[in-house]
């Protein structure tokens, strides 16, 4: 459904540079007091309550249904199944697409495997392909595709990047002295990999996987076009049969506890330990091995993977495009899906980047208790299911807030809630490279404190915030569940266009949908690509 | 660059503006699509999207009235115009099956049907209300692959099904409001005990498949020997390519059995519509002639309501199917979602 590459994907790629800025960046301020950053802080404080609106959802509806009604709509035959097969899903997808992942980026990066830059560029490529356009490609190519293992293949394909990107990055970033060390010491270079390397990529792994796992309990479109019953689709089957009703709540319900359980799992797992290169100077080059004769064997890998993950969903879109001639390129209705979606994504990542703003900016100039908290607050709502937010927000909005019901203004709300992490990734990272100096020289001059830190800081993160605003926008773009619970009526996107067609069996009318949403998607992936290069400092 | 000369307020007050103005864009692209208050009509489609486009177009042009079209199933829009109420958006509401029209109709949320609309749809297409009206008529079928069953092994009746030798035998899509149609009949014409004892052998027997067409499709390829759906999936797909039902035939039930239920397709105008004009206009307009011509001649297979309209001659006739006589504004959905959900079928 969605690429939401979010806190973790970054969190590999450029954490311990904003960390060690950090420190220096204490604020001394004293013009205000005891709380030199009130009006921030008020402002992130009410970023931060509107992005708990879904969890204080799920609880009040709980509360409402009663817990007799709870009891039987949660403990439940179904609700046991379904658990069962989401939990098979992330423990046969994830590792599957860690050993993935870690082989392709150690093949890209550390070895002489010959067209490496092109491998590493078609490694990224499958996140501009959305997971239920692969799955639509899938089940086109092979129709009896059901059950865990379908969902498992067509997952690792949609998702594995996730965990390539970040792994890629950190491979890069190590310093080969340790390595040197560790083989002068008498270890062979597979026992230097696994005792040395791999540890060294842990925290990488563990935010893709982190990521990737949070993407299966979200996705939709996938699994419904492969016949694999998750939280998700059970959502959305009691949605359409009964709105918002109980039952569909209460799912949602168990389904923030799944997630909530994984983040848990996730800081269980990352520990207190850091990894962190000492010494003065930069680390050199790690050298490549050399495969040798088992250059061809290793080139399998990545032919295959591209193969399926690219080929594919390509030839798939080629063949339909093909049958279905130039009779589905109806200009008035694609046009009109495409003009629709350029705006929702547009305004989506204005607003979600304007409303970051306070919040990166405080975890930049005044960190603290606070902050983590307010921080934490703006982080987790990202890993909500689309699902989740939409529910929550229909059923405030039809019960008490009317006048927003059914309106643009409450899709752009889920849009940014659901994409508050992205927005606040670039924009920290660029906030902190801008010297707080600037802004104490601004408020010398006279300028008044808001001012003075929108003419200095904010604009020297523009293009951070540029950056972070297209990967909102390519979420938007591919966004499918919170679109079609909430969007007002007359509201036609690309994914909701092409999720129409697809309904209907009408695979060569989904054709130039699909094909639109991977356009669009592709220079914002390279966009991704580049960055987790610039990152790493290569 | 001069920009950067200019004073700093009115920088900033030019970044608000184009920040407020990406904002603001969305809105500008909805209100495009969507007709303001006073211009045209807006419809709560469950309906086929094809259907509904030709039944939306035909009217604009005869009319000059503008028809807006939210898409969605039949319970959930059901459900959505009860929880608006009054404030509820929609002009009309089309379903696919009549469930969903009790259900709005229970919650008194109808307007009556003009009288010269009603006349236009014999009695057993609309309730004795008279508060929303059939459109259309869709039959429920035992679709089957011809060459794992043979005819003398098909059930005789739906309630055959829950019996142990049909145990991983057949297929449906229990999700779908047309599935759910098909069992709020049977709650009406067996009661809740038979019903519930139904549903679960329904869940030892059956394999479920999300949409009557991937039911179907699963048939063809010989996945499953057959499955409870609705006529129009084999018969479009058979004026198709015939692609996904080469392999498979359709067995009705016929003799008042449950499994031969002829649900109904409603069209109602709301209480709340600010519209009821032009809302009426559009209901009269689909049950008369040009209305139902669609249903003949278009690509949709549903059996045509009106009196006198034919239906296209593809279909099995209407007057053959022996369907069971069922009140279809007594259809009681949430009833078979709560028993559904028991039964752990959703």
């Amino acid at each position: 459904m969605t690429v939401r590459p979010r806190r973790a994907l970054c969190a590999a790629a450029g954490h311990s540079l904003m960390t060690s800025l950090l420190p220096s960046a204490k604020p001394t301020l004293r013009r205000a007091g005891r709380w030199p950053h009130a009006p921030a802080f008020a402002l992130a404080g009410i970023v931060a309550l509107v992005a708990l609106l879904p969890l204080g959802f799920v609880a009040w509806v709980t509360i409402q249904t009663g817990w007799q009604t709870v009891q039987a709509l949660v403990f439940r035959g179904r609700v046991g199944d379904l658990l069962v097969n989401t939990l098979l899903l992330e423990i046969a997808t994830i590792p599957i697409a860690i050993a993935l992942a870690v082989a392709l980026a150690w093949l890209t990066e550390r070895s002489d495997l010959p067209w490496g830059r092109f491998w590493a560029w078609l490694a990224v490529a499958p996140l501009a392909v959305p997971a239920f356009v692969h799955s639509y490609a899938w089940v086109t190519v092979a129709p009896g595709l059901h059950g865990l293992w379908a969902a498992t293949l067509v997952s690792v394909l949609a998702y594995f990047p996730f965990l390539y990107l970040p792994v890629a990055a950190q491979l890069r970033r190590l310093d080969p002295a340790m390595e040197d060390v560790a083989a002068s010491l008498g270890l062979s270079p597979f026992q230097v990999f696994l005792r040395v390397v791999l540890p060294q990529l842990r925290i990488a792994i563990l935010g893709g996987a982190l990521l990737v796992g949070l993407h299966l309990l979200a996705e939709y479109g996938l699994y419904v076009m492969i016949q694999f019953d998750t939280f998700t689709t059970a959502i959305v089957d009691q949605f359409q049969s009964s709105f918002q009703g109980a039952a569909a709540n209460m799912l949602a319900g168990v389904l923030v506890v799944c997630c909530l359980a994984l983040l848990g799992l996730d800081l269980l797992l990352r520990g207190g330990g850091r990894y962190a290169r000492v010494g003065a100077g930069a680390a050199r080059l790690a050298p490549r091995h050399r495969l040798g004769l088992a250059t061809l064997p290793c080139l399998v890998l990545p032919v295959a993977t591209a193969t399926l993950a690219l080929g594919i969903p390509l030839l798939t879109l080629g063949r339909w495009l093909a049958i279905g001639g130039a009779g589905i390129w109806q200009a008035g209705p694609i046009g009109d899906a495409i003009g629709q979606t350029v705006m929702f994504a547009l305004g989506g990542a204005a607003l979600t980047t304007v409303i970051a703003i306070p919040m990166a900016w405080l975890s930049v100039r005044s960190p603290g208790r606070l902050q983590r908290l307010l921080e934490a607050c703006h982080y987790y709502v990202g890993a909500l299911p689309g699902v989740v937010v939409a529910l929550a927000l229909v059923t405030v909005t039809v019960r008490v807030a009317h006048p927003l019901y059914q309106t643009v203004f409450t899709v752009l709300l889920a849009y940014a809630l659901l994409f508050l992490p992205r927005a606040l990734i670039g924009l920290r990272a660029s906030i902190a490279q801008a010297p707080v100096e600037l802004e104490r020289a601004a408020m010398a001059l006279g300028r008044p404190p808001l001012s003075a830190i929108w003419a200095t800081t904010i604009r020297l993160a523009a293009p951070g915030a540029a950056a972070s605003m297209a990967m909102v926008a390519l979420g938007i773009s591919n966004e499918l569940t919170a679109t079609l619970l909430l969007a007002p009526n007359g509201t036609r996107t690309l994914a909701t266009e092409f999720w129409a067609a697809t309904a209907e069996i009408d695979y060569t009318g989904a054709a130039p949908y699909a094909v639109m949403m991977v356009v669009a998607s592709l220079p914002l992936v390279f966009m991704l690509h580049a960055q987790s290069k610039r990152a790493a400092g290569r | 660059m001069t920009v950067s000369r200019l004073p700093a307020p009115i920088r900033l007050a030019q970044t608000l503006a184009v920040i407020g103005t990406l904002i603001a864009l969305p809105f500008a692209a909805v209100a495009q699509t969507a007709p303001a208050d006073g211009e045209g009509i807006v419809v709560y489609n469950a309906q086929h999207v094809s259907l509904m486009q030709a039944w939306t177009q035909g009217f604009t042009r005869d009319t000059g009235i503008k028809v807006t079209v939210r898409k969605g199933s039949d319970m959930e829009l059901g459900n959505q115009i009860v929880q608006e109420g009054a404030g509820s958006p929609a002009d009309v509401f089309v379903t696919e099956n009549s469930p969903a029209m009790a259900l709005v109709d229970n919650a008194g949320l109808f307007a009556p049907i003009e009288p010269g609309t009603l006349a236009q749809v014999p009695e057993n297409f609309r309730p004795a209300n008279g508060h929303w009206v059939g459109v259309a008529a869709r039959s429920t079928v035992f679709a089957y692959n011809t060459s794992l069953l043979k005819p003398d092994q098909l059930p005789k009746s739906l309630l055959d099904l829950a019996q142990p030798e049909w145990k991983g035998r057949w297929a449906a899509s229990p999700a779908g409001a047309d599935f759910q149609a098909i069992v709020s009949a049977l709650l009406q014409l067996k009661g809740e005990a038979a019903t519930a004892a139904w549903l679960k052998g329904m869940k030892e027997n059956a394999r479920f498949y999300r949409g009557n067409g991937v039911v179907l499709k699963a048939i063809n390829a010989g996945e499953i020997p057959g499955g409870v759906i609705y006529h129009y999936y084999y018969v479009g797909d058979q004026a198709n390519t015939g692609e996904n039902s080469k392999n498979v035939a359709l067995h009705y039930f016929r003799n008042g059995d449950p499994g031969a239920f002829v649900s109904i397709s409603g069209a109602g105008v709301l209480k709340s519509s600010r519209h009821a004009k032009e809302a009426q206009a559009f209901v009269k307009w689909m049950t008369a002639t040009p209305g139902q011509e669609i249903l003949k001649t278009g690509n949709s297979y549903e059996y045509a309501v009106g009196n006198g309209a034919e239906s296209n001659p593809r279909l099995e006739p209407l007057d053959k199917l022996g369907a069971p006589v069922v009140a279809p504004d007594k259809l009681n959905n949430k009833a078979v979602t709560d028993m559904m959900t028991a039964a752990g079928l959703m």
